[in-house]
């Protein structure tokens, strides 16, 4: 198992009902992360909307699931 | 006054402030962009809204898109803040300005700065409608065809 701290925001973090959480998890990659989370809270989001950062920089869904990272699901932004 | 070139505010900026920000010897031109709090959405009458951001990947993502239209463009200066936290309708949310020797990179910056902002930096508009309703915005990604 690898541990992780996620980060939620806007929409995600109501829906998860916290902004952030610390989570052990076998998924290989963010995407298969983010497909376990959207089963444990319901996420209605679709990847395909999202995007993901790891450590304050945007990365890719292929990317593996690195032991100790903070990984932040970033919904469509609505700043301006 | 912030002395980067974009920065998260969550307490009203002075308007003149900023623009000394942008003020340059070399400059012909001072283009400026605000995006205010409307008192309605498609539609729908808003009471007010709240402004969420992911701070550290925000500042870093604004900052890269001011670092672009400085490569872009000849110019002199450009900054860009954005609130965040409780606004009113008028507040303004979003100030952009720019400084050039002649006026189209200054227009053609500022527009730049505007549309990559509110395309790729994280912050989030949570709106509260008049009939008690509330939620958040998360328009689907679409480039050219932007508010």
């Amino acid at each position: 198992m690898t541990d992780v701290r996620l980060l939620y925001f806007a929409s995600l973090r109501d829906a998860a009902g916290q902004g952030e959480e610390a989570w052990s998890t076998d998924a290989p990659d963010l995407r298969a992360l983010y497909a376990e989370l959207q089963a444990r809270h319901g996420f209605s989001l679709p990847v395909e909307q999202l995007r993901v950062a790891v450590d304050g920089t945007f990365a890719r869904w292929s990317d593996a699931v690195r032991g100790g990272s903070e990984i932040a699901f970033i919904p469509p932004v609505s700043g301006g | 006054m912030d002395d980067r070139d974009f920065w998260l505010a969550d307490a009203p900026v002075d308007l003149a402030l900023l623009r000394r920000r942008v003020e340059h010897e070399r400059a012909g031109a001072f283009a400026s962009f605000e995006g205010w709090v409307r008192n309605h959405n498609e539609g729908r009458p808003v009471l007010g809204l709240r402004y969420e951001s992911y701070v550290a990947l925000a500042e870093d993502e604004g900052a890269k898109v001011v670092a672009e239209a400085r490569d872009r463009f000849a110019l002199c200066a450009a900054v860009c803040v954005h609130r965040i936290g409780d606004l009113a309708i008028g507040d303004m949310a979003v100030w952009v300005g720019v400084s050039a020797p002649h006026r189209g990179a200054a227009f053609d910056a500022c527009r730049y700065i505007i549309d990559e902002i509110k395309d790729r930096v994280p912050i989030w508009k949570h709106e509260r409608y008049a009939d008690g309703d509330a939620g958040w915005l998360h328009p689907e990604p679409a480039r050219g065809d932007r508010a």
